[in-house]
């Protein structure tokens, strides 16, 4: 682990780092096929709504002797779908499933009469109607749609609109993708889905915003150097919070992937499942996003802007004039291949050199912090 | 949220001072806790279980075919905000076959009150009153003069409008029962109200003779009615149309009974555009209700306050009647133009909000009554709780492996906060169960499992922070103070956004959604007072100690592992060839 906190440290002077920014037409290339495979997947196999939001049926029956868990197996087996099974007051069973019709539900009564081993005439069997109506689903739409002008404005105003909109298209790939895993992996979506993907709203912005926090910060005097171009500094940005982002994501990661792959999958849990998965694939995403699509997006907007078009042909135009020098290792540095650089480097990070500042200050110990106001034209 | 501010003043050398009021504030909540008897959540029906109501649709007299989708779906969103006005108390509502409604609601809830909510969910109606009287073993004297008591009685009255002066007229006490009755009766059709109160004043003592059937069976029903009895009281007015007149029940400011004979609706529970109770601080009122109207509403009533501001008492009067019951009889003094009124009276706050719900979420359309009662058992089982519970717990416990091995003596202070963090989270979630009714159910406790991600981020990017500071070649103390104003703001911007998430959230939407972000803005709050409050005080606290100032080699610090020295490792050597291109 000392390992990682060496790397942060290399990460923070930029000895070391990945070439985000550079590389994004490959992460824009996977985003929009895992993009277009998660619409594909809702548009194919569609959602699988639970009770609580399309209604279904209801089975009461006298008095029993049988489990809850038991009858919930046996009612999950007969019907295809998740059940809900409650125990009455009188010693009787409410069995709930999602996504029955009125013959189907006849032919449920007499499977369970037969699990359950009472007289199939003494299952009243019922429709009912969804307990999360329409009512709570459009309030929820309308807030959200509230909530996304509103975070698009404080953005704006705290960062500026660009990063805002770049927030935004994360947070949109961010929902998608998840709501595509979950219509691929066929789980029922519940309430607690809903509130797991609202989650993920919030954390990926949440995300999202520190990225940016520290982009402002680097950006903050761009125009007055030229030695680096704004999708160099996006990308120093990107690699000093680098540690802080694998931290958060492991931390905030690992008791959702308790919750998933140890509550749902070993100890069965199956309402868990709904919820985590949700919560794991959004984390996820969120996380990735927030470095991979939401950063270069930034970048990319920004190098359309008039000042800093200028900034990188002003920096282009003097890298150039200091290659024609003829200095061999002034190539380009960002396309340095690293292998040759880093032969035997036990820490093998897969690391990319970007543009580099303090190497003309190999054994300071880091004054170079700052870099980005540069004095030296 | 002072937070910020008040965090600036803890961090300038007095952390010690801090780090005792969060202790302290930790001890009298987790004391207030305790002492209040509830040490544990409220769980909701999906974790604990809780009592299901049937509720039976019935058409309402002279309505045929109420019964049908559209209603029963308005029936049970207005139901659902009901039982679930704030949104935390995870009570849920749906419909079973036709015209059966269910309600669950989670153990701890107070059933009767829900029942309450849900079962006395019929119209709603502002009537005038024509007469009205004390009934019962206690009416001493059956004069109309009773009503005079309206001085102790609710009164409406225009916002900062002067209360009437409650001279109850000598006039109508003289005036006969029977004769204000049907000439109320005959006057209030009529469309301009100026007339009304002088005629009834001039009446003539043969008009009684001349009444038509329907009011004098109204009038016997009048006299028969006993309202001190619950089964007559049930039983008063049922079956009559909104544009009939008919008699009623209420209860008045001293308790007792008083029995009503009302004029046909004028404005009904859905032109209330919403209502809410207030305390009244200057008027030492107490609890008051205020109303706004919808436009039509307000016009209606407008109208109807008009006429009425022209009669005597207790003509001038209107009661509010729920369900065939008078909730409230204010009297009038002007015309309430405004499209908004407020009634008040002896009202305790239970009251009044009791009564702003009921008019808020207005009428439902359609009457029930309660097919059964019956516990049920948690939907979701014990096992799914537990199993969640162990899964969080290893969850947890890798999160306080990987801190330790990462942040080695650092994790201390990560550990201490996230716990100081779920204390707080806990004791405050046992707390509001009594106070707001709030419910935990799976998905909250998920949340809160999630929560503990962006907690532990306001830590991390804290840490990182102070680590980029200790590489750039500062000593500890100073590293500490320099990192802390920029991680500050980082921590503030990005709660900032879940916060505004939670709030958006909270005021738009109802049901679980409200639940939830409840739950997020609650963590989110208390993330950024533990940071300011606990961490940063305990962080500059412990860079004063050796083991961290002088980075020892476990203290998650030490300037060596974080790269500061010039690095002894090849590294050097590969980046060498690099540093030329700067010549």
């Amino acid at each position: 682990m000392s390992k990682l906190g060496t790397l942060g440290a290399r990460l923070h002077r930029g000895e070391i780092g990945y070439d985000f920014v550079g590389k994004r037409k490959i992460w824009y290339g996977v985003s929009i096929l895992i993009t277009i495979t998660a619409i594909l997947g809702l548009a194919v196999r569609g959602l699988n709504m639970g009770i609580e939001f399309q209604g279904g049926a209801v089975f009461t029956t006298e008095r029993t002797s049988i489990s809850v868990s038991q009858a919930e197996t046996y009612a999950e087996e007969a019907s295809g779908h998740d059940a809900i099974v409650q125990k009455l007051g009188n010693g009787g069973l409410r069995i709930q499933v999602a996504g029955v019709d009125t013959s189907k539900s006849d032919q449920i009564k007499q499977q369970l009469a037969k699990d359950l081993k009472v007289d199939s005439e003494k299952i009243a069997a019922d429709l009912v109607g969804p307990s999360w109506g329409d009512q709570v689903a459009n309030k929820a739409w309308q807030g959200l749609a509230i909530f996304m002008v509103l975070v698009v404005i404080y953005l704006a105003i705290a960062f500026e609109w660009r990063m805002a909109a770049a927030a935004l298209v994360a947070l949109i790939h961010d929902i998608t993708i998840t709501v595509g895993v979950y219509a691929l992996v066929g789980f029922e979506v519940t309430p607690g889905t809903v509130i797991g993907l609202l989650t993920i709203l919030g954390y990926s912005l949440y995300d999202t915003v520190v990225v940016f926090d520290s982009l402002k910060e680097q950006t903050k005097d761009i125009t007055k150097q030229t030695r680096y171009t704004y999708s160099e500094i996006a990308d120093r940005s990107i690699n000093g919070t680098l540690v802080r982002s694998i931290n958060t994501t492991v931390v905030a990661l690992l008791p959702v992937a308790g919750l998933l792959f140890i509550g749902g999958g070993v100890l069965g849990a199956g309402m868990l499942n709904d919820i985590s998965l949700s919560l794991f694939v959004g984390l996820a995403a969120g996380a990735y996003s927030s470095i991979f699509i939401a950063t270069p997006l930034v970048a990319d907007f920004k190098e359309r802007e008039p000042q800093i078009k200028a900034l990188r042909k002003r920096i282009l135009a003097k890298r150039a004039a200091a290659a024609a020098k003829g200095e061999s290792l002034e190539a380009p540095v960002v396309e340095r291949s690293y292998d040759d650089e880093e032969p035997d480097d036990e820490d093998a990070t897969p690391a990319v050199v970007g543009p580099r500042a303090q190497r003309a200050q190999p054994s300071s110990r880091g004054r170079g912090r700052g870099r980005p106001s540069g004095k030296r034209r | 949220m002072a937070a910020p501010k008040k965090g600036r003043q803890g961090t300038q050398g007095r952390p010690g001072r801090t780090l005792a009021l969060i202790l302290i504030a930790i001890v009298a909540l987790t004391g207030g806790m305790f002492a209040s008897g509830h040490t544990t959540p409220r769980l909701g029906i999906d974790l604990a279980g809780g009592t299901s109501i049937t509720l039976q649709a019935k058409n309402e007299p002279g309505q045929k075919n109420a019964i049908n989708k559209t209603n029963m779906d308005t029936a049970v969103d207005i139901m659902n905000r009901r039982v679930n006005g704030l949104g935390v108390s995870e009570a849920e509502v749906q419909t079973q076959g036709d015209s059966n409604i269910i309600v669950n609601i989670p153990k701890g809830t107070n059933s009767e009150q829900a029942r309450e909510q849900v079962g006395t969910t019929a119209k709603l109606y502002f009537r005038p009153v024509l007469v009205t009287e004390v009934t019962g073993a206690d009416a001493a004297t059956p004069s109309p003069s009773a009503s005079g008591s309206s001085s102790a009685s609710p009164s409406a009255s225009a916002k900062e409008s002067e209360k009437a002066t409650s001279s109850s007229s000598p006039s109508a006490s003289a005036t006969s029962q029977g004769r204000a009755v049907t000439d109320a009766l005959k006057a209030d059709p009529t469309p301009s109200g100026s007339s009304t109160g002088s005629e009834s004043a001039a009446a003539s003592p043969s008009a009684s003779a001349s009444t038509d059937p329907a009011t004098a069976k109204l009038q016997a029903e009048y006299t028969k009615l006993d309202c001190s009895k619950r089964t007559v009281r049930a039983k008063a007015g049922d079956g009559v149309k909104a544009g009939d007149p008919t008699v009623a029940c209420g209860q008045n400011s001293q308790g007792q009974w008083q029995k009503y004979i009302l004029g046909p609706a004028e404005v009904e529970g859905t032109d209330v555009d919403k209502a809410s109770a207030v305390f009244d601080t200057q008027g030492a009122a107490g609890w008051k209700v205020t109303m706004d109207f919808t436009s039509k509403g307000g016009k209606k009533f407008a109208s109807i306050t008009g006429k009425l501001a022209q009669n005597q008492s207790p003509q001038n009067q209107f009661a509010i009647v729920l369900d065939g019951e008078v909730v409230s009889d204010p009297y009038v003094s002007q015309a309430l133009t405004g499209g908004t009124a407020e009634i008040s009276g002896s009202f305790d706050q239970q009251e009044a909000e009791d009564l702003s719900n009921m008019l808020s979420y207005g009428a439902l359309p359609l009457t029930f009554t309660e097919a059964s009662v019956t516990t049920v058992t948690a939907a979701l089982g014990g096992e799914q709780l537990e199993a969640g519970l162990i899964a969080g717990a290893i969850g947890l416990a890798l999160v306080i492996i990987y801190l330790v091995v990462y942040y080695r003596g650092l994790s201390l202070i990560a550990i201490a906060s996230l716990l100081v963090s779920a204390i707080m989270t806990y004791v405050i979630m046992a707390l509001l169960g009594p106070t707001i009714g709030f419910a935990l159910n799976l998905p909250a406790v998920c949340g809160a499992i999630v929560a503990i991600g962006i907690t532990a981020d306001s830590f991390i990017v804290f840490f990182e922070r102070i680590r980029d500071e200790i590489r750039e070649g500062r000593r500890m103390r100073p590293a500490v103070e320099r990192a802390w104003p920029r991680a500050r703001r980082t921590i503030l911007v990005s709660d900032f956004v879940s916060f505004l998430a939670a709030a958006v959230l909270f005021i738009v939407t109802v049901g679980k959604v409200q639940g939830f972000a409840f739950t997020l803005g609650l963590t989110t709050l208390l993330d950024v007072v533990v940071v300011f409050f606990f961490t940063k005080p305990l962080m500059t606290l412990l860079a004063r100690r050796k083991f961290f100032a002088e980075g020892h080699s476990w203290s998650g610090l030490d300037p060596k592992r974080l790269g500061v020295q010039p690095p002894l490792r090849r590294t050097r050597r590969a980046s060498a060839p690099v540093d030329t291109k700067e010549a």
